[in-house]
C-alpha cells in the first residue's frame, strides 16, 4: 500500500528526477528552467507530496532530458536541497543533491538597473552568497542584496 | 598590504586601516595648504577619470596629490574622451594603466569601480559610483568626528534627513559599526534607512529610529545632516511639508549639548539655515576641508605601502 501511495507518478525511462524540493516551490523550479507548455517533453508535477525528510515536499520529473551543470546551480537557488537523480533505462546512475555554490557567476542578472552589469560592459554578473535561510545573494559589483522574489525574477 | 591596494568600497577596510588613515591623515595636516616638504610622492602620475561631474571630490583628490608632489592627468566630463565613441570602461581602464601609477574614479553606475579593479594593474580608488560606494567620503567623515571630538568609540551619532537614498550615510553608519557607537536614524517615514541596511548595522552596534529629531537631540555628540531631494517626492506638495519639518532649528540645536558638532557632506540646500553656520557646533565646512589630508594619506598608502 505504502508503494502505491509513493507511486503517483510513474517511473521514467530515462531524464531528471528532481526530488526533496521544498514544498510550494516546485512551480519556481519550472520557471526557471523554463519548462512552459510546448516544451515538447513529458513533464510530472507532485506537489505537497508527504516526506520523511522534509514533512512535506515537491517532485518533478523531466523525461528524455539531462539538466546541465548551470540549470542546476538555478535550480540550488530556489530549492537547496534538492535530490537529483539521472535515469536510464529505468535505473538510476546518479543520485546527488544541489547546493547553493559560495559563488554565483553568470546565471542571475543583478536586480539593480543602475549596476554596471546592465551598463552595455561585457561582464559576466557575479554574486556572492550571503544567508543560505533566507537566501540573500550580494552583487559582487555594486554590492546590492537580492532576496528569494527577486533572484527568481532575475534568473537568466 | 597597502601598497597597490584597491580602495573600491568602505567595507574593504577594517576598524584599525580605517584608523591607521585618520592618524596620518592627522599628520598631513600642516601639509594640506603648504604642500609636503618631502614630496614623497615625487614622479608618481595620479589618474583622475571623472565620468560624471564632481568639482569638489575632484579638485581635492587632485590638490592632494599635488600637495605630495604627484602628477595629475585626467579628464573631468566625458565630453572630449573615446567614452563618447563608445570605449568601454573596461579598456579606457587597461589604457589608463599603462599611463598611470593609482586611478581614481567617478562614474554613474554602480560597481564601475570594482570592474575597473579587476583591469587595472595599478590600484583603483573609487571616488562615487552612482549612487553606491564612496569610500573617501566616508574616510574624511570619520576623521572629521575623530578631529573634532578627540575620539570615535563611545559616542551617540544622530543621522536626519533623506536616509533611503542617501549613500553617505548608509556607508557612514556601516564603518561606524566597527566601533563602539549609538546610532540614531531621524527620517520621514518614506525615506527610514533600509531594512537591510539596519540589519546588517544592528548586529553590532544599539540603533533606534526616529520621525522628530527633538526626541533624541540631547543625546547626541554628532549630527549628520543630508539633504532630502525634491526628486524623491512625486506629489510636491508632500515634499514641502517634509522638507520644511527636516530644516534645522537654531533653537533646536540650542537643546543639544554643547560640545554637539554638526556634519553635512554638502551641498545643502535649505536643511541647515545659514544663521546656523556661525555657531561653535557647525562643522561642515571644516569637515570639507579635511578631504584633503586624509585623500594625501590614502593616496601615500597605496602608492608607497607606508
Amino acid at each position: 500500500m505504502a508503494d502505491d501511495k509513493l507511486l503517483k507518478i510513474e517511473k521514467i525511462q530515462k531524464g531528471t528526477v528532481i526530488d526533496h524540493i521544498p514544498v510550494g516551490r516546485a512551480l519556481k523550479v519550472l520557471k526557471i528552467l523554463n519548462i512552459d507548455d510546448d516544451i515538447g517533453l513529458t513533464v510530472s508535477i507532485a506537489m505537497h507530496v508527504k516526506s520523511k525528510k522534509l514533512g512535506l515536499k515537491d517532485v518533478i520529473k523531466i523525461e528524455e532530458r539531462i539538466l546541465d551543470s548551470s540549470e542546476l546551480n538555478k535550480i540550488a537557488l530556489v530549492a537547496e536541497g534538492a535530490t537529483i537523480s539521472i535515469v536510464e533505462d529505468y535505473n538510476v546512475i546518479k543520485k546527488f543533491s544541489v547546493k547553493t555554490p559560495d559563488i554565483i557567476t553568470g546565471i542571475l542578472k543583478c536586480s539593480n538597473p543602475k549596476c554596471i552589469t546592465n551598463s552595455g560592459e561585457h561582464v559576466k554578473s557575479s554574486f556572492l552568497l550571503v544567508s543560505k535561510e533566507p537566501l540573500v545573494l550580494k552583487c559582487h559589483y555594486c554590492e546590492r542584496e537580492m532576496e528569494t522574489e527577486d533572484i527568481i525574477e532575475n534568473i537568466q | 598590504m597597502w601598497l597597490n591596494r584597491d580602495i573600491v568600497s568602505i567595507g574593504d577596510l577594517n576598524k584599525e586601516e580605517i584608523l591607521q588613515v585618520i592618524e596620518k591623515a592627522n599628520s598631513f595636516i600642516p601639509y594640506a595648504k603648504t604642500g609636503h616638504p618631502d614630496s614623497p610622492l615625487k614622479g608618481k602620475i595620479v589618474a583622475t577619470l571623472f565620468y560624471e561631474p564632481s568639482t569638489r571630490t575632484r579638485l581635492s583628490f587632485e590638490a592632494a596629490a599635488k600637495r605630495m608632489g604627484a602628477e595629475v592627468l585626467g579628464f573631468g566630463s566625458i565630453e572630449s574622451t573615446s567614452v563618447v565613441k563608445g570605449e568601454t570602461l573596461m579598456d579606457t581602464i587597461r589604457i589608463i594603466d599603462g599611463y598611470s601609477d593609482a586611478i581614481v574614479i567617478r562614474h554613474p553606475s554602480e560597481g564601475a569601480a570594482r570592474l575597473a579593479s579587476e583591469y587595472s594593474e595599478v590600484p583603483i580608488i573609487n571616488a562615487g559610483d552612482g549612487a553606491g560606494q564612496h569610500p573617501t567620503q566616508t574616510l574624511l567623515d570619520i576623521f572629521t568626528i575623530w578631529k573634532e571630538l578627540g575620539k570615535v568609540d563611545d559616542i551617540t551619532i544622530g543621522f536626519v534627513g533623506d536616509l533611503k537614498y542617501g549613500r553617505t550615510v548608509h556607508s557612514l553608519s556601516k564603518a561606524l559599526s566597527h566601533f563602539n557607537v549609538n546610532l540614531h536614524f531621524i527620517s520621514p517615514e518614506t525615506l527610514k534607512i533600509p531594512k537591510h541596511i539596519r540589519k546588517e548595522i544592528e548586529k553590532k552596534v544599539p540603533v533606534r529610529e526616529h520621525l522628530d529629531l527633538e526626541e533624541v537631540i540631547e543625546k547626541l555628540d554628532v549630527l549628520y545632516v543630508t539633504r532630502i531631494q525634491k526628486e524623491r517626492f512625486p506629489d510636491p506638495e508632500e515634499y514641502k511639508k517634509v522638507a520644511g519639518t527636516y530644516i534645522l532649528k537654531p533653537s533646536t540645536v540650542a537643546r543639544g549639548k554643547k560640545s554637539m558638532i554638526i556634519m553635512h557632506p554638502l551641498p545643502r540646500v535649505d536643511e541647515i539655515p545659514v544663521e546656523i553656520d556661525n555657531l561653535p557646533q557647525a562643522k561642515y565646512f571644516k569637515q570639507a576641508s579635511y578631504g584633503v589630508p586624509v585623500r594625501m594619506a590614502l593616496l601615500d598608502l597605496i602608492l608607497r605601502g607606508e
